[in-house]
């Protein structure tokens, strides 16, 4: 391969970097209204009675928004496709207001200072209700989150707002019950994750106008920019003809831009007012009024042989989504079905659970989407499984983890929000990412621990994980590729580049069947009038379905192109041969730029155009294993991450530094989650962690030594052998960290994020049982 | 109040408030390749150089740089370009959104620093936040920038 599975600078980071106009505010029209929204200051509450006079008298404020002036039909932000897997539990403005940062009026006004003023002079009168800060007592509690009417789920996700359940699930194989009595050894233990804020650097920002046909053009940091022109169609009640979304370049977004934020009120502004407007969220608005990962407790049983045969695994999962059940019901069952599979040899197993409203900043997509959580609990209970077994955990993965051409029943039975689509592992090379990883990492030198001077021990610790490339059957991608005079191409793609560089990938692959370089194609992404349909940039589905979709399209448009050379050179079809740059055939040759050139002016004129798309059928898992050396203070706790090595198999890494890029910002980002990264409320359910300086995210001060491999992979499913790889690298750090830290000092830390205080009292109780 | 800025080596001027920050001066005269990411000078986006220094336009009045030079990326566009080399060899850059601030950092690094090593040069980017990378890519690439054979 030539251009695939190479080092590819990516196609826009040169112009980003010289500060050429990319992002969606730099795209605003000037003299856009300022839209601000009046956020709520209790956690929860009923608008008893707001009165806007005094803003809408305010010179330079063009309208005033409340849930008197909103249509009375309920939606979900989650971005997800149609019908949704998300309750429809969120109207644009309500009576109800749910966290402390919910909407509870909108005003427009000429600039930002008039706006804010405009704020401060809506007076709202509340009854203040009592919140439900603590997920463990929200079932069934006597604040019901969700009273109100017209709320609905899509088809069943076990739906129960007046119990405060957004969506339940059980699912079982073989007798866990009867299976785990008849084990040797059996471990039991809850863990809980914390929620995390995706902390993209660019604020979600949308801004809108009419333009000269009078539709209604959307710029939106948007990872779906297909399902917000659908749900504000549906929402508004705005002819979907009508609507035009363009995502500009897009500073990040981790599944926290996959769904509506600001993009609703923005397009009623607009709509109302005729004039352009914009919303940039504050930094503050960020943290307290977007997504959190969801916080769980995750109640694990293990059941294994004296021999170390792993028997059953038993989970309940209690999952927090906040104020509204976006995407409760899909993380949840990621949370088994991206997890669960990695011991695929056992005799039973059951995943069962509720998804809970409480009155904190809603729960949504966010990287690992529920497989982080299930990691950290899954892989730390196998650890704990083995210091009871006396067990090596290297030597008991290797006996019972899942290997290439071989499958589990969980794929078949569990999908995210349906049924799920049963697959043989064709590629899967954990065999080999765990012996490389056991090498960089010098485990043998090391495992469990080595004393070091001035009481610091150093331990090693690792995990397994897997995710999935798209999802089967829903996940939809296409592409069409131009060919121009001159000979080059347009690749235009639903697909959504929110940074991760599927730009550059998906050029990638139409340049290495089309044998050219990536400069010879030109890609334009995600506009709704212009590109072609994708799903949009989630559940890593973007090189794997997506990048179908562009060899597919590469594919037919080299088929086109050798019929006309064909033509042109008065040859059969099967004598002429093409290198991406001249065609030849008894003899006679013409370049591309030439028949190029030819058909656009000459003769037989037409233009060439290919669009293909694709649809999984399947949704091969990228897997990894990953390690972690940390040094640990034995006096203090504190402790210093020395390496982390990844070893990942993601079929072909199409772009090899990108990948590497993907993977180890997957780590930080998980290694945030295990250290330090917290959402923390305060005890009226206001957020604390509300800045950078309340909410620590890594900086490159806390990154020591990344060191990142790829196993040798070809997924013949997937383009050119590739599996995705935007979400695998997150999911190992927390347990890899817990079971470090064990090794080392004997502490096992069930309550994420692994803090020196934790683990120092937890040195403490050691000592006194002592 | 008016004020002037000799701004990417031409004298600019501005009509601002008292109460206004530089950053949102830039773009709203649309230099735009200042970013705004948390408004509260924790972030780096925003970062431009005063007088040859890196600094937090989005907590700098307006008013502050009175006088003063300013230069963002459009107006070192070879440098940076150089900078946007190294990071394409390394595969630093993905979202990019922290990119203009940080390239200027780079720059200003350049200048202050003579042969820094990894731990100087994470102590001089720190306050450049970044979500995507990891920064171990970044690393290499500042290194390689610096001149550093990888």
């Amino acid at each position: 391969m030539k251009v695939v599975k190479h080092v590819i600078p990516s196609v826009d980071g040169k112009g980003i970097m010289m500060g050429r106009p990319a992002y969606t505010d730099d795209l605003a029209q000037p003299n856009s209204l300022i839209v601000k929204v009046l956020r709520s200051p209790y956690a929860f509450a009923r608008i008893k009675k707001i009165d806007v006079t005094k803003a809408k008298a305010l010179t330079g404020v063009e309208l005033v928004l409340t849930h008197h002036d909103v249509p009375k039909k309920s939606f979900t932000r989650a971005g997800q496709g149609y019908p949704e897997p998300s309750p429809h539990d969120k109207f644009v403005l309500d009576e109800y207001v749910r966290y402390v940062g919910d909407e509870v009026a909108a005003v427009a006004a000429i600039s930002d200072k008039i706006a804010r003023k405009a704020l401060s002079l809506i007076e709202v009168e509340y009854e203040v209700l009592t919140p439900v800060l603590d997920f463990e007592k929200a079932y069934e509690n006597p604040s019901i989150i969700h009273p109100e009417e017209g709320i609905h789920e899509m088809f069943p996700i076990g739906f129960l707002p007046k119990k405060n359940v957004a969506a339940s699930y059980e699912m079982h194989v073989g007798d866990v019950e009867k299976t785990l009595k008849s084990c040797d050894v059996v471990i039991e233990q809850s863990f809980y994750t914390q929620a995390q804020a995706h902390s993209m650097m660019e604020p979600h920002t949308v801004n809108a106008h009419l333009d000269f046909q009078n539709r209604l053009m959307i710029y939106s940091s948007t990872q779906t920019p297909f399902h917000v022109r659908r749900i504000i169609s549906q929402t508004l009640d705005h002819p979907i003809s009508k609507i035009r979304v363009i995502k500009p370049r897009v500073g990040g977004g981790f599944g926290g831009k996959q769904a509506l934020h600001g993009e609703m009120l923005v397009s009623m502004v607009v709509l109302r007012t005729k004039k352009p407007a914009k919303m940039i969220y504050t930094r503050k608005e960020v943290f307290e009024s977007s997504y959190t990962r969801h916080p769980m407790r995750i109640d694990i049983k293990l059941g294994a042989m004296k021999d170390g045969t792993l028997k059953a695994i038993d989970c309940f999962v209690l999952s927090d989504t906040g104020a509204y059940g976006e995407h409760a019901l899909t993380v949840f069952m990621v949370t088994g079905s991206k997890v669960l599979p990695l011991y695929n040899k056992v005799d039973a197993v059951r995943f069962n659970g509720q998804v809970v409203y409480t009155n904190h900043v809603s729960a949504g997509a966010f990287r690992g989407y529920g497989a982080i959580q299930g990691n950290y609990a899954l892989e730390s209970a196998v650890d704990m499984l083995c210091t009871k077994l006396k067990m090596d955990p290297i030597k008991f993965r290797q006996k019972n983890m899942i290997l290439e051409g071989e499958t589990s029943p969980i794929f078949a039975i569990m999908g995210e929000g349906t049924e799920g689509t049963a697959m043989n592992m064709e590629t899967c090379k954990l065999d080999f990412c765990v012996k490389r990883g056991m090498e960089l990492i010098s485990w043998k030198n090391t495992y469990p621990r080595k004393q070091l001077e001035n009481h610091k021990v150093k331990g090693v610790g690792m995990a397994l994980a897997m995710q999935g490339s798209g999802i089967p059957y829903i996940d939809m991608g296409a592409a069409t590729i131009k060919l121009n005079d001159g000979g080059f191409y347009n690749l235009t793609v639903g697909a959504t580049d929110i940074g991760q560089g599927s730009d550059t990938v998906l050029a990638q692959i139409a340049a290495e069947e089309l044998m050219t370089t990536v400069d010879k194609i030109i890609v334009y992404s995600s506009d709704t009038d212009l590109t072609p349909f994708d799903t949009g940039a989630y559940a890593s589905s973007t090189t794997f379905v997506s990048g179908n979709a562009v060899l597919k399209a590469a594919v037919n448009m080299k088929e086109m192109l050798m019929q006309e050379a064909s033509k042109i050179l008065e040859s059969d079809l099967e004598d002429v041969s093409f290198d991406g740059y001249t065609f030849e055939a008894n003899e006679k040759k013409i370049t591309l730029p030439d028949l190029s050139n030819r058909i656009t002016y000459n003769h037989d004129q037409k233009q060439l155009t290919a669009t293909n798309s694709y649809v999984g059928h399947k949704s091969p898992p990228p897997f990894m294993a990953g390690f972690i050396e940390v040094d640990v203070d034995q006096e203090t706790g504190e402790f210093d991450i020395v390496h982390y090595v990844s070893v990942v198999d993601c079929g072909t890494p199409i772009n090899l530094k990108g990948a590497q890029g993907q993977v180890e910002g997957g780590i930080v980002q998980g290694l945030g989650m295990a250290t330090f990264e917290d959402v923390k409320y305060g005890k009226k359910g206001n957020l604390i962690s509300n800045s950078f300086l309340t909410y620590k995210i890594p900086t490159a001060l806390d990154i020591h030594k990344l060191t990142t491999e790829f196993a040798e992979s070809y997924e013949e499913s997937g383009p050119f052998g590739a599996k995705s790889v935007g979400e695998i690298g997150i999911d190992t750090p927390p347990a890899a960290l817990s079971n470090a830290i064990f090794n080392a000092v004997g502490v096992r830390i069930t309550k994420l994020p692994i803090t020196p205080e934790k683990i120092w009292r937890g040195m403490q109780e050691l000592k006194e049982k002592k | 109040m008016k004020i002037k800025i000799t701004l990417n080596q031409s004298i600019k001027e501005f009509d601002v408030q008292p109460d206004e920050f530089l950053l949102d001066t830039l773009r709203n005269h649309h230099v735009t390749s200042v970013k705004k990411g948390c408004d509260q000078s924790t972030c780096g986006v925003c970062t431009v150089l005063l007088d040859g220094k890196p600094v937090l336009s989005c907590s700098l009045l307006s008013v502050r740089a009175d006088g003063h030079e300013v230069v963002t990326v459009d107006g070192i566009q070879d440098e940076i370009e150089k900078i946007s080399d190294s990071f394409g060899h390394e595969g630093a850059d993905q979202c990019g959104y922290c990119n203009t601030g940080l390239a200027l950092t780079i720059y200003a690094m350049k200048r202050e620093l003579k042969s820094p090593s990894d731990l100087d040069i994470k102590k001089y980017v720190v306050g450049n936040l970044c979500r995507c990378s990891g920064y171990e890519a970044q690393l290499k690439a500042i290194k390689r920038y610096l001149g550093e054979k990888l």
